[in-house]
């Protein structure tokens, strides 16, 4: 579903990828965390395929069409109301127009925004753009998501529905890739945990039965031992 | 092919709506366009110089500053939220996003020369109504050769400090042969010459569009990713 090979990537002399290699299947989702710099959003834009690695490669079945992609940003267009933007990107992602409208008022039901489907974006709070950033990432049904701090700007009720509303995805056999450098955020949904530093995985292994507790220890002890 | 098309429409659309929808530059254009050609009117000697002798080069030099305007906002919108980065993320075709740009960008430069005409006739007193079509031809077919070229300029400069310095900068140069094109066919026509002496400047720029919207087509994808 979704593999990488080898990756390598700097910029100058900063080195953001460095022979990183990984493969998901459905079903699986990888938490990545990391410091500040670690290299994270650059291994989810070569994900994307927004950067060009240097070296090795990666690959997701269905091409883009499968990729949901949430970035530090909400790609949503501040003059057009939200369901206007999920129109938008659903007509962009190929969803056949007779469906675009059912899709929408789906996810956006599900995200708890129907109230706000007619608002304009730029009136949004921080929160509701943060979840309108969601729909807009769900509107196509997208096989793989990639996931680039999503919690940022979220109150405590909205980040518990969107662990709840990943849980439900991973359960649907989509693959995640969470990238954040807050252990406590996205521990629970992941399948899989990978540690990042200097554009290097010091750890990538299955989470097992570890509590966040024991991966937030063992995270302090791969950035700082490395 | 009906993909593509179907794309570019719908960011054309978009774009669109949103530049109705805010009014900003349009009305920024508009105002642009009337200041020039009042400013014009003043500042010169009818007595030195015949009216129907600078009327061309009048009509080309407004329109030329007031597309720049459009041009500016292009991309300009898209970095709004990093809704470029989603584009870029999406199964958009790159040629696909151009070909939207191009469509948005003649559409806004048309209302733009479509108010600009009028009000060119008005303070000029110059006899349009017996060359309005081949007129319009003219227009048409430079409008497509300087807007094909900016939309790429466009693209180019838009992530780049004084992006709105830069392109007029970029830009103007490869102007020089469509607005010397539209100039003379446009002075041959106010001055009543038979249309045999335009049809020469007339296919000069319809070559200028198709080497130039294809060349663009080409370089674009490379403008716009990393």
């Amino acid at each position: 579903m979704l593999s990488a090979e080898g990756l390598r990537h700097a910029y100058g002399r900063v080195v953001a990828l460095d022979g990183v290699s990984l493969t998901l299947v459905p079903g699986q989702t990888l938490a990545i965390f990391g410091p500040n710099g670690a290299g994270k959003t650059t291994l989810l834009k070569v994900l994307a395929g927004l950067i060009r690695p240097q070296q090795g490669w990666a690959r997701i079945a269905g091409g883009r069409r499968a990729i949901g992609w949430i970035g530090h940003e909400s790609h949503l267009y501040g003059h057009l109301s939200v369901r206007e933007n999920l129109l938008f990107w659903a007509a962009l992602y190929g969803v056949p127009t007779t469906e675009r409208g059912v899709r929408a008022t789906a996810v956006l039901e599900r995200l708890g925004l129907s109230d706000r489907a007619g608002q304009v974006v730029w009136s949004l709070s921080r929160g509701l753009m943060q979840r309108a950033a969601l729909a807009k990432a769900l509107v196509h049904d997208p096989r793989v998501l990639l996931l680039d701090e999503p919690f940022t700007g979220l109150d405590l009720a909205a980040a518990a529905e969107l662990r709840t509303l990943l849980g439900e995805l991973r359960g649907a056999g989509r693959v995640l890739v969470l990238a954040t450098h807050n252990v406590d955020e996205g521990v629970e949904l992941a399948t899989d945990v990978a540690f990042q530093r200097h554009g290097r995985f010091v750890q990538l292994a299955p989470r097992g039965a570890r509590g966040t507790a024991d991966i937030a220890a063992a995270y302090r002890r791969a950035v700082t031992d490395a | 092919m009906r993909e593509l098309l179907g794309q570019a429409w719908t960011v054309a659309r978009k774009d669109l709506v949103l530049e109705f929808r805010t009014r900003t530059a349009l009305l920024s254009a508009v105002v642009f366009t009337a200041l020039v050609l009042t400013v014009f009117n003043f500042g010169r000697d009818p007595t030195a110089v015949a009216t129907i002798d600078l009327a061309p080069s009048i009509l080309w030099v407004t329109f030329t500053f007031a597309a720049m305007l459009a041009l500016n906002r292009a991309f300009q919108l898209e970095l709004e939220n990093g809704a470029l980065e989603g584009l870029l993320v999406s199964p958009l075709s790159r040629h696909s996003l151009y070909l939207g740009k191009l469509l948005a960008n003649l559409g806004f430069v048309g209302v733009v020369e479509a108010v600009g005409l009028p009000l060119f006739v008005l303070f000029f007193n110059v006899p349009v109504a017996p060359v309005l079509l081949p007129l319009i031809g003219v227009i048409a077919l430079a409008t497509v050769g300087f807007v094909s070229v900016g939309t790429l300029f466009s693209a180019m400069v838009v992530r780049t400090r004084f992006a709105e310095l830069m392109l007029p900068v970029l830009l103007l140069p490869f102007l020089l042969l469509p607005l010397t094109y539209a100039v003379q066919a446009t002075a041959r026509l106010l001055a009543g010459r038979p249309l045999s002496e335009v049809s020469g400047w007339l296919k000069l720029l319809a070559a200028y569009d198709l080497v130039f919207v294809t060349v663009a087509l080409l370089l674009f994808p490379h403008t716009v990713d990393e």
